[in-house]
C-alpha cells in the first residue's frame, strides 16, 4: 500500500483509496447499492454538503489506530476515511431508520405534486421517498407554500418544492460570475430567492436546473412539453465558443423538446453547459449526434424506451412457441 | 426619523460612513464584509429600517453582492425588513418570562396599543412583537426599545402603561 | 458564605469603572502572566485549574486551548463568545454589566497565551448596552496600557473589539458565530475542521464563554491548584447560576460547584425557596435545552442521596433519571404551571431559532411546535405523545450542530417524566384549557434504596 492510500471497508466490502477522499466518494468507487444517497452534496461544488443528512452511515470502527466508533452517525460525504475504518451503511438498520427519519422529514412540507411536476421521473427526492418513504404521511398540518416565480424567462423557481440543498446556490457562486440569488430567511421559512424581482440572466446559469435535486428549478422552455419518461435522450455535441457543447437531447419523435447537461450515474452533471446549447439550440441540425444516452435499467425512463426484448432461442425455430409469444416477438420487430 | 420608501434615495451622512470606516478598520485587510452586521445595525438607527436601496449601498460600500446583504439582513430578527412603529417594544416570550407573566403583557399591549403584534399604532409612534429569550430571565418579564436597546425589567401592565406614556412624551 | 471569585466586588460602588476595579485588586493577572509567565505556562495553569467551559458543553478549557494550532506566520484568534441567549441563561449579561473589567482581563490575559494579536467579543446584538460597557471599559484599559502595542512594556501587543451580533440564539454555537463574525449568515460549519485549525478567517482560533475568560483571571492570580482545590471532583472552582423563573429571589449567583440542590432552591444566602409560598414542581437546571427534572429527582438522586449543582450529580442517572449543568440556566417552575405548555414554549423557541440549514432540525423543530400546540390547546390525540417522543429521536443526533439535540431533549425529557400530564391533557380537553394539572406525585420524596439494591 502507497503512503497516500488507505483502506476502508463499506458493508463488509474493501476498498483502497486516495488519502482525504470522503466515505460517501469511497463507497462510489464501490458502486451498487452501498453508496449512500446523496441529496446536497454534488462533487463539483466546493463546499457542498452535509446538509441533507441523507447519506449519514455509522462508522464502526473509527480507524486501524483509533477503533472506537464514531458516538453519532455521520454525513458520509463530509467525513473522510481513515486507515483501517470500517463504515456500515445498509447493513446496518440504524442507519436505515435514521434515513427513512431523514426522509419523512424531507416529505413532511413537501408538495407531493409528482403528477404535475416536470421532474416527476427524473427527481432524486422521488427515488428517494420510494426506497425509504412511508405509505402515509404522519404530518397533519398544513403544507408550507410559496408563489411560483419566474427568475428570467428561462428558469422557474417553485420553492414549494424545495429542500434547500445549497447546490444551485454554490452552482451560482461557483460556475456564474455574479450571484444574484441566494438562501433568505431563516430556519423553515428559509427560502431561495433574489429579494427583489430579478432575472437570474448569465452565460451559465441555466445549470441550477440540471444541479436541482428536486423539481424546484426547472426549464420554463420545457415546461409541461411532456413527462420526460416519454422522452428519449440522445447524446451529442456542437462546437460551441462558451462550454464543452457536450449535452444530452431529449426527443419526442423528431423535436428537441429541452437541452441538460450530461449526468454520470450518480445523477451529476459531467461537464456545465452554457444558456446558448440549453435554450437555444433546438434543432437536430444545431447537434453532431452521438448515440443514445445510456440509461440505468431500473430508471423509469428506460421503461418506455430501452428495454430489450430477448425471446428465448428456442422459441423462435418453434411454430408453437412463436404463435403462443406472437405479442412479445412483434415487440421485439417494432423497436 | 426618517421615513423611507422601498426605493426612495438615501444618502450616508459623512458622521456615519466615518463610523463604517471604523468598525472596517477592525479586520484584517480584505475582511471587510465582517463589518456587515454592525453596519446594518448603524443603517438601521439612522433610518428606521432596511430599505433596499439601504442594503444595496451597504453592499456597494462594503464591495460585496447585494444578495450577500440581503441574505444577512434576512436571517437576523434584529433587521426590519419594513418600516416599524418609532418605538418598537419587543417582549420577550420565551418560557422563563412566561412563567412569570410574560403573555399577559404582550396581551396588554395589543389591547393598550389597539393594534396586532408587528402592526404599527395609526400614529406611526408604536409596534410590538413578541421576541425569543433576551437572556435577562431573572428579572421578567422584560421589554427592549431600540435602536438604543434600553430594557426595562419586571414588568406589570401598570409599569407598561407608564412606559407608553413616557414615551408619547419623549416623542 | 461560600468562595465568591468573579463576583467578590460585585456590590462595591464603580467596580465597572478602571480605577475601583484596580484597587480591588483588578490587572494584577494582566500583570502576572505577562511579567513572569509565558504563554504555556498560562495554558499550564488552566489546564492545572481544570476548568471546564462555562458556556456548556463543559469541554475542559486548557485542553481546547492546546488544541489551536500554530503554524508559522499565520494569525491566531481568540473569540469571546457573549451571545448569551439560551433560555433561563443571563449571567453573562450580569458580569459584563456591573464588572465588564473581568472579562477584559480574562481576554488580556487568554490571549496572550494563545498567542493571539486581534480578539473578538462577539456579543448578541440585542445586548447593546452591554456593548457600550464594554468598548468604554476596552478604552479605559487601552488608556491604561493594557491593550494596544508593546504592553506593559512587555513587547505583547494586542487589540480587542467587540462584535454586535443580529438576533439569532444559534450564534452561540462557535461556528455559527465565526460565520457570523465573518458577516454571513449564523449557518454552523460541518465540523472537522474544527476551529483550532481554521476557525475565522480560515485561521486557527478559539472560541471561549465570557464566564470562562473571566474565570482565567482568578486561576492566574491564584494559581491553577489553588483553583483545583474548590468545587467537587472535576467540577472545579466556582460557577455563575442564573436563578430565573417561581423563585423567591431569581438571579446570579455565584456558587462552588459542589453546593447541594437543596441548598441552593431553599436556602436565604441563594434563591431563598419558592416565590410566593409554592412548592417546587419541576427544574430545568442548566438552560432550556437540558432535560427537565421533577422535583423529587431535582433534589435527590434516583437512588435517594442528595443531587448536588456539579457537572457530574446533576448528569447522574442519565437522561432517565438526570439532567446536565449546562450554562447553568436553572429555571424553576412551581405547583401551577403547565409542563405541557412550557414543553411547547421552548419547542417555538428552537423552531424559531432553526437556522434551517439541516433538514432534521429545519422540518423537525416545526413539527413538533404544531404538535405540542395541538396538545396544549386540547387538540391532541393520544397518539401524539408518542409521535413527539419518535420525531424527537428522529431530529436527535442527526443534525449538523448541538440546536438539533437541544430540541429534542426538552420534548423527550418532558414526556419521560411528565406523560400523566401530557395524557391529562388529551383525555381532558375542556379542563386543561382553564385548570393545571398541578402537583401530582412531582414532588413525592425519593426513598434511599441503598438496600434495596443490595438486596436485589
Amino acid at each position: 500500500m502507497s503512503d497516500n492510500k488507505v483502506k476502508v471497508t463499506i458493508d463488509g466490502i474493501t476498498v483502497e483509496v486516495e488519502n482525504g477522499t470522503t466515505i460517501l466518494n469511497a463507497a462510489r468507487q464501490i458502486g451498487g447499492d452501498i453508496v449512500p444517497p446523496a441529496m446536497c452534496y454534488y462533487s463539483k461544488l466546493k463546499g457542498s454538503g452535509g446538509k441533507c443528512r441523507t447519506c449519514i452511515v455509522k462508522v464502526s470502527k473509527g480507524s486501524e489506530k483509533d477503533p472506537r466508533p464514531m458516538p453519532k452517525l455521520v454525513a458520509s460525504c463530509r467525513t473522510t476515511v481513515m486507515d483501517g475504518m470500517e463504515v456500515q451503511n445498509i447493513t446496518s438498520p440504524e442507519v436505515l431508520e435514521a434515513r427513512a427519519g431523514v426522509v419523512e422529514i424531507l416529505l413532511i412540507n413537501h408538495p407531493l405534486d409528482c403528477p404535475i411536476c416536470d421532474q416527476a421521473g427524473e427527481c432524486d427526492l422521488q427515488d428517494l421517498g420510494y426506497e425509504h418513504g412511508l405509505q402515509k404521511t404522519r404530518y397533519e398540518f398544513e403544507r408550507r407554500t410559496f408563489e411560483r416565480i419566474d427568475i428570467g424567462d428561462k428558469i422557474q423557481l417553485h420553492m414549494n418544492r424545495c429542500i434547500l440543498c445549497y447546490r444551485c446556490v454554490y452552482t451560482a457562486d461557483q460556475i456564474t460570475d455574479s450571484r444574484v440569488h441566494g438562501v433568505l430567511n431563516r430556519g423553515d421559512h428559509s427560502e431561495i430567492s433574489t429579494y427583489i424581482e430579478q432575472a437570474i440572466d448569465n452565460d451559465f446559469s441555466g445549470n441550477v436546473i440540471d444541479v436541482c435535486p428536486v423539481g424546484a428549478l426547472t426549464d420554463r422552455t420545457f415546461r409541461f412539453k411532456n413527462r420526460v419518461w416519454f422522452t428519449k435522450p440522445v447524446d451529442a455535441h456542437r462546437n460551441c465558443p462558451t462550454c464543452s457543447g457536450k449535452v444530452t437531447l431529449w426527443y419526442k419523435g423528431p423535436d428537441v423538446l429541452r437541452v441538460t447537461a450530461r449526468k454520470d450515474q450518480f445523477g451529476e452533471v459531467e461537464e456545465f453547459i452554457c444558456n446558448t446549447c440549453r435554450f437555444e439550440k433546438k434543432s437536430t441540425s444545431d447537434w453532431a449526434i452521438e448515440e443514445p444516452t445510456r440509461i440505468s435499467d431500473t430508471s423509469v425512463i428506460a421503461a418506455n424506451h430501452y428495454e430489450t426484448l430477448r425471446p428465448l432461442p428456442v422459441i423462435r425455430p418453434n411454430e408453437e412457441l412463436r404463435e403462443a409469444n406472437k405479442k412479445e416477438l412483434e415487440k421485439t420487430v417494432k423497436y | 426619523m426618517l421615513k423611507v420608501e422601498e426605493h426612495s434615495p438615501v444618502e450616508f451622512s459623512a458622521d456615519l460612513i466615518g463610523r463604517f470606516d471604523e468598525i472596517i478598520a477592525r479586520y484584517p485587510g480584505g475582511k471587510q464584509k465582517s463589518a456587515l452586521l454592525p453596519i446594518l445595525h448603524l443603517v438601521q438607527a439612522e433610518l428606521g429600517w432596511l430599505s433596499t436601496t439601504a442594503m444595496d449601498k451597504v453592499a456597494a460600500y462594503l464591495q460585496i453582492r447585494p444578495i450577500e446583504v440581503y441574505e444577512v439582513a434576512s436571517f437576523y430578527t434584529m433587521y426590519f425588513l419594513k418600516p416599524q412603529g418609532k418605538f418598537m417594544l419587543e417582549v420577550c416570550r420565551t418560557g422563563p418570562c412566561c412563567l412569570v407573566g410574560a403573555e399577559k403583557i404582550l396581551d396588554h399591549l395589543e389591547t393598550r396599543l389597539g393594534v396586532k403584534e408587528g402592526e404599527v399604532t395609526p400614529d406611526g409612534l408604536f409596534s410590538f412583537r413578541g421576541v425569543e429569550c433576551l437572556a435577562a430571565c431573572g428579572y421578567g418579564p422584560v421589554l427592549q426599545i431600540g435602536p438604543e436597546y434600553t430594557f426595562y425589567e419586571n414588568l406589570t401592565t401598570e409599569s407598561v402603561d407608564q412606559l407608553i406614556e413616557d414615551l408619547k412624551k419623549k416623542s | 458564605m461560600s468562595r465568591k471569585l468573579l463576583l467578590e466586588h460585585i456590590n462595591v460602588p464603580g467596580i465597572a469603572g478602571l480605577d475601583v476595579y484596580r484597587q480591588k485588586g483588578g490587572y494584577r493577572a494582566v500583570e502576572k502572566a505577562l511579567k513572569t509567565l509565558t504563554p504555556d505556562e498560562v495554558v499550564e495553569e488552566v489546564k492545572k485549574s481544570g476548568l471546564r467551559g462555562r458556556g456548556g458543553a463543559g469541554f475542559p478549557t486548557g485542553m481546547k486551548w492546546s488544541f489551536l494550532a500554530k503554524p508559522e506566520g499565520v494569525p491566531r484568534y481568540l473569540v469571546c463568545n457573549a451571545d448569551e441567549s439560551e433560555p433561563g441563561t443571563f449571567k453573562d449579561r450580569y458580569l459584563m454589566t456591573h464588572i465588564p473589567h473581568a472579562l477584559i482581563e480574562g481576554m488580556i490575559v487568554s490571549s496572550y497565551a494563545l498567542g493571539a494579536k486581534a480578539s473578538y467579543i462577539y456579543v448578541r446584538g440585542e445586548m447593546m448596552p452591554q456593548i457600550r460597557i464594554l468598548e468604554k471599559a476596552i478604552a479605559e484599559a487601552r488608556n491604561a496600557g493594557f491593550l494596544g502595542k508593546n504592553i506593559l512594556g512587555t513587547g505583547y501587543e494586542l487589540e480587542l473589539y467587540v462584535q454586535p451580533g443580529g438576533g439569532a440564539y444559534i450564534c452561540g454555537e462557535e461556528t455559527a458565530l465565526l460565520e457570523s463574525l465573518e458577516g454571513k449568515r449564523g449557518n454552523p460549519r460541518i465540523k472537522p475542521p474544527f476551529p483550532a485549525i481554521a476557525g475565522l478567517y480560515g485561521c486557527p482560533t478559539v472560541v471561549n464563554n465570557v464566564e470562562s475568560i473571566a474565570a482565567t483571571v482568578p486561576i492566574i492570580n491564584d494559581g491553577g491548584e489553588e483553583y483545583a482545590k474548590i468545587g467537587i471532583g472535576r467540577s472545579t472552582g466556582t460557577k455563575l447560576i442564573s436563578a430565573s423563573g417561581n423563585l423567591a429571589r431569581p438571579g446570579v449567583y455565584e456558587i462552588e460547584l459542589g453546593l447541594p440542590v437543596e441548598e441552593f432552591i431553599y436556602s436565604d444566602e441563594y434563591c431563598g425557596g419558592i416565590a410566593n409560598g409554592k412548592r417546587l414542581k419541576a427544574t430545568v437546571a442548566g438552560g432550556s435545552s437540558v432535560p427537565i427534572l421533577p422535583a423529587n429527582l431535582t433534589l435527590k438522586l434516583a437512588n435517594g442521596e442528595p443531587r448536588l449543582m456539579s457537572y457530574e450529580s446533576l448528569s447522574e442517572g442519565g437522561f432517565a433519571t438526570g439532567t446536565m449543568l449546562g450554562s447553568g440556566g436553572f429555571i424553576a417552575f412551581d405547583e401551577d404551571q403547565c409542563i405541557v405548555r412550557n414543553t411547547w414554549n421552548f419547542s417555538r423557541f428552537y423552531h424559531h431559532e432553526s437556522c434551517g440549514q439541516c433538514s432534521p432540525c429545519r422540518e423537525g423543530t416545526g413539527w413538533l411546535e404544531k404538535v405540542l400546540h395541538r396538545l396544549e390547546y386540547g387538540h391532541g390525540k393520544m397518539s401524539d405523545i408518542d409521535l413527539l417522543v419518535d420525531v424527537a429521536r428522529k431530529i436527535e443526533g442527526n443534525t449538523i450542530c448541538p440546536l438539533g439535540d437541544a430540541a429534542a431533549w426538552p420534548v423527550g425529557s418532558a414526556i419521560r417524566h411528565f406523560r400523566d400530564e401530557f395524557e391529562w391533557h388529551v383525555k381532558e380537553p375542556v379542563k386543561s384549557q382553564t385548570q393545571n394539572y398541578g402537583l401530582a406525585d412531582y414532588a413525592k420524596p425519593i426513598e434511599k434504596t441503598a438496600e434495596v439494591k443490595a438486596a436485589e
